[in-house]
């Protein structure tokens, strides 16, 4: 992500005023509207996650640009920071309007919340191509292993041998995002847990300091549809089987960074914007800035059926699409009209050159 | 031996009177055998002698080996259409050269590889043997240019066959070559070699000549791809989103091309654009419509195909009024087959493109000038009534070369539309209508105001984009009155839009009963049937459409007239389709003419259509 913190006035000292940020909001302001979702939805506990974190992060609000394509989830960006505009696509295509969003203005700062259908199986395409590009954004699946939004089909998330309520039994094998994420070359991929809110908020402020695209793979359980005792997206099940594989702190780059640092049991990230990503091991010698380590650690936890979380891989200093495509720096929306036709001559050129 | 010599060695046609400049040319190769040069050089020749031409290139899906023809026409008239009859057919292609002699019209000339003994086929016309395979062995001796380098040969027997000027054939050679000495001095030395063969062994025996006019001085000679993308870059484009297919993406990579010169900013060395290539046509609209959001002045580019997997995107732009250029340069229905070949066949289905009560507005060039200014206009379209404005070009109009004048500088300002992007606008706005509501109607003309995101750092600025559900202030709505009144704004903007849309160009006077009307490519074809009708005692009056939705020209015309005709490039006649629903009574003196053998439609076909349906 670029610019996450613009300079402006430090709040001003002890009123009654509610506690604000660097940018002199305090959190409701980065509130949206009324969650119309099921009580209880494990999206309306992301909802809350991405407020916080856009909130301690210090984003100024009008610069957001939330998109979504279609499901219960995608309606989530309507949930949270009001002050910005969104965008509720069509289904599964989010990344495309993305792209372009993002492409023509270099200071927008570019949020995406999808599901697992719309991300994992029809937008699989557009997921795949927005990664192997690195658009600048933020890119959450709130992922419950169903279709929410028309009822409860198995989604491609979904594990092998879990079964719906109906006792329909799912036999295909999941689609691993983060796998695919660290193949097509993602520099920020992690997986976590709605349940595990402080885990959850750490991997965003370090996913809104990173500059590329940062997927967070997050178990989000659908209490209507997949919440029951066979299901592997239950909260139960989640709660009794995640296995963090670290603990995760975060520094962003105005605070100053603690010493204690223990090469052995800690390692630090440094992302793009001169945060930190501070990571205490819990699973031996475990290191997320070597994409063979995190395609295996993938590869095992799917092959035992483990809930690892936390930020399994990082490459932060990958150019994103636009520095690629030349258009990193001045927006491209913020150029005026008269610069954006040639002259006459130019035209006078052209014509000469086909007489 | 110098031209001069040869010139006058030519002998005169014995018998027949002359035909001068004013029969077409037919060159019949395999495809990827690299005659598009020679061919160029051909048709430039003849256009820098001031004869009026145009060039089509009848090409397979294929890029090596199925044959394909280039057909020059060159017209002392200045009619640039196909032209039916060939006048002298240029046989290189041993597959179909049988077929190929069998077609043209009695008296043309074939000029053939000598072993393909085609001599024998026919009677009535006159046959030029030429040893093209012995003749490049004498004069190319790199053996890597030989394959290309016997084009240039027929280059040359034309040439001395036709009366093309040498002089005229080194211009178009160096400015095909871009002046590469090397190239140059290759290629016209097997020019020369093939003018010097057939001057010294081949005797004069058919009519067609070219001669000397002054009717092309200042012209340009352009695709009609290349037109629309100096179009779109003039317009100011920002951002391109695209996926391959032809016959479109040469528009895209002619924009790509220009704008990589001309759009880039001298201050900061940084593109004035930025270009994306999607990963399919969905992604691509998807980009857009994006990017659009953002402010960006937005387009894709397409055909048939593409604009299929356009529908929900499409949809979903008109709905939530986002503005969008899409060109379509149709072609041929679906998959493998005559994907290469032209049609108007997108013209019903680009009309009501997606679900729900989405239609657009279609502009609809008819010259590769209009390709260029509806190109501008485009823009201005989308952006004024913030919807998705699809750009109807074809095969024939993008991808063969046509003769014009130099197009004009744009001579209004680009039109963004109503977009309040400073705080000032947004105040001014909320002073005069108490707050800015995203979609509602605050000037009575159906078109609301928008706020893009990022520049307004104000809750009053930002609102949340959704498809069919929202309110006029943007709110998330299923309400049917919100819905409802949405959709009859929607449906006022849609008849405002008949006001602003290119209106058409409309022929009266000839005093006749009986009219025409047309629209895109058809243009070419109609005009010379006119020509030759009103000399056949037959004028009639031409109403050319330049735009979807119809305004109220049309209906005006249909009522003055007796019968109309239509012309469509497809089965189904599919604008009259929308004509007859348009018009109500009168829609019974319509009268469809169609035309879909792939091929770019003919003079003769419309006066065929014409003739018979006056006979009734
Ligand atoms: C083109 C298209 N096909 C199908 C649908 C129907 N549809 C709406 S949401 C959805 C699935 C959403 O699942 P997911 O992305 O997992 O979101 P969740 O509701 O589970 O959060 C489907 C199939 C649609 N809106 N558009
Ligand atoms: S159906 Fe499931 S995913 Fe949708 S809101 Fe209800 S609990 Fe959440
Ligand atoms: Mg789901």
């Amino acid at each position: 992500m670029s610019s996450t913190t613009p300079e402006t006035k430090a709040p001003t000292a002890e009123t009654k005023a509610p506690a604000t940020n660097r940018v002199g909001l305090s959190i409701k302001e980065y509130g949206g509207s009324k969650s119309t979702l099921c009580v209880g939805c494990g999206h309306d506990v992301i909802t809350r996650q991405i407020t916080q974190a856009m909130y301690e992060m210090s984003i100024a609000p009008h610069k957001v640009a939330k998109l979504s394509g279609i499901g219960c989830s995608s309606k989530t960006t309507a949930y949270f920071a009001d002050r910005g505009h969104g965008f509720n696509a069509v289904h599964g295509r989010m990344p495309a309007v993305a792209t372009g969003a993002l492409m023509v203005n270099s200071s927008l700062i570019g949020i995406g919340v999808s599901g697992d259908g719309d991300t994992a199986s029809i937008g699989a395409g557009q997921f795949v191509h927005l990664l192997r590009r690195n658009v600048p954004m933020v890119y959450i699946v709130e992922n419950n292993g169903v279709y929410g939004l028309t009822k409860g089909q198995f989604s491609a998330t979904a594990d092998a041998g879990s079964k719906l309520k109906t006792g329909a039994v799912n036999d295909l094998p999941a689609i691993d995002l983060c796998a695919m994420a660290i193949e097509l070359g993602c520099g920020y991929v992690a997986r976590s847990f709605s349940g595990d809110m402080k885990q959850l908020v750490a991997l965003l402020k370090g996913a809104f300091a990173h500059r590329g695209t940062a997927l967070l793979d997050v178990i989000s359980p659908c209490v209507t549809f997949n919440n029951h005792e066979s299901s592997t997206k239950s909260y139960k099940w989640a709660k009794d089987h995640e296995i963090p594989i670290h603990e995760i702190g975060f520094i962003p780059y105005f605070e100053e960074i603690a010493v204690e640092y223990d090469p052995g049991t800690t390692q630090d990230v440094e992302l793009h914007d001169g945060s930190h990503i501070r990571l205490r091991k819990l699973r031996e010698d475990y290191d997320p800035t070597s994409k063979g380590q995190a395609l295996s650690l993938c590869l095992e936890a799917q092959a035992k059926t483990e809930f690892l979380t936390g930020l399994i891989y990082a490459e932060p200093r990958k150019k994103d699409f636009l520095e690629l495509s030349g258009v990193a720096g001045e927006p491209i929306v913020s150029i005026p009209d008269a610069r954006l036709r040639p002259p006459k001559k130019s035209l006078d050129e052209i014509m000469e050159s086909l007489k | 031996m110098s031209t001069a010599v040869l010139e006058e060695k030519r002998p005169e046609t014995a018998n027949r009177p002359p035909v001068i400049n004013d029969f077409s040319i037919h060159v019949a190769t395999a495809n990827g055998s690299g005659s598009q040069s020679s061919n160029n050089i051909l048709m430039r020749s003849i256009f820098q002698m001031g004869i009026p031409v145009s060039g089509k290139n009848l090409f397979p899906s294929n890029i090596q080996g199925l044959p394909t023809w280039f057909t020059i026409r060159a017209s002392k008239e200045g009619f640039i259409a196909r032209r039916r009859d060939v006048g002298v057919l240029i046989c290189m292609n041993p597959e179909t050269a049988h077929e190929d002699v069998k077609t043209v019209a009695p008296g043309a000339a074939v000029i053939y590889e000598e072993s393909l003994k085609l001599d024998g086929l026919r009677q009535d016309v006159v046959f030029y043997p030429v040893p093209f395979q012995k003749l490049v062995l004498e004069l190319v001796h790199d053996g890597k240019l030989r394959r290309l380098a016997v084009n240039m040969i027929y280059v040359g027997v034309a040439a001395w066959l036709l009366g093309i000027d040498m002089a005229e054939i080194e211009k178009a050679v160096a400015k095909q070559f871009k002046s590469k000495a090397s190239a140059v001095e290759v290629n016209m030395s097997a020019i020369r070699g093939g003018l010097e063969w057939a001057g010294k062994n081949l005797t004069k025996r058919d009519p067609f000549r070219l001669e000397r006019m002054n009717a092309t001085a200042g012209k340009i000679i352009i695709e009609g791809n290349a037109a629309a993308a100096i179009g779109c870059m003039m317009a100011g484009v920002q951002f391109l989103a695209w996926y391959p297919i032809t016959p479109s993406s040469s528009l895209a990579e002619a924009l790509i091309d220009y704008a990589g010169r001309y759009r880039i900013d001298p201050e900061t060395g940084q593109p004035t654009f930025a270009v994306v290539q999607a990963e399919d046509e969905l992604a691509a609209l998807g980009m857009v419509l994006g990017a659009a959001w953002a402010g960006a002045r937005s387009m894709t580019t397409t055909s048939g195909p593409g604009i299929s997997l356009m529908s929900e995107f499409a949809g979903l732009g008109y709905y939530t009024e986002i503005p969008a250029v899409v060109v379509d340069v149709q072609r041929v229905g679906p998959s493998t087959g005559l994907p290469t070949r032209t049609m108007q066949g997108d013209i019903t289905s680009t009309y009501y493109l997606s679900h729900g009560d989405a239609k657009h507005i279609l502009l609809l060039p008819g010259s590769v000038e209009e390709c260029y200014s509806m190109a501008i206009d485009a823009f201005d379209l989308a952006e004024r009534f913030q919807t998705p404005v699809f750009l109807m070009s074809d095969l024939d109009l993008g991808m063969n070369n046509w003769m014009a004048d130099p197009f004009p500088y744009p001579d209004k300002p680009l039109d963004r539309g109503k977009v309040l992007k400073t705080r000032e606008e947004l105040e001014a706005h909320i002073a005069r209508f108490k707050e800015f509501a995203r979609y509602r109607d605050v000037d009575g003309d159906g078109i609301p105001w928008r706020t893009l995101p990022g520049f307004i750092d104000s809750p009053a600025a930002t609102y949340f984009t959704r498809g069919s559900g929202h309110n006029e202030r943007g709110l998330y709505t299923e309400r049917p009155d919100d819905y409802q009144r949405n959709m009859d704004r929607l449906a006022r903007k849609f008849d405002t839009a008949r006001r602003f849309v290119p209106r058409p160009v409309v022929s009266n006077g000839s005093g006749s009963r009986v009219g025409v009307i047309a629209y895109g490519s058809s243009d070419f074809a109609v005009e010379e049937a006119r020509v030759i009708l009103a000399r056949k005692g037959l004028p009639i009056d031409y109403l050319r459409l330049r735009a979807l939705p119809f305004t109220t020209e049309t209906a005006d015309f249909v009522s003055a007239h007796d019968r109309v005709y239509v012309v469509d490039q497809n089965r189904d006649g599919q604008m009259v389709d929308l004509l007859r629903l348009e018009l109500g009574p009168h829609a019974t003196k319509l009268r469809s003419i169609r035309h879909y053998d792939g091929f770019p439609l003919d003079a003769e076909t419309v006066i065929e259509g014409i003739e018979a349906g006056e006979k009734r």
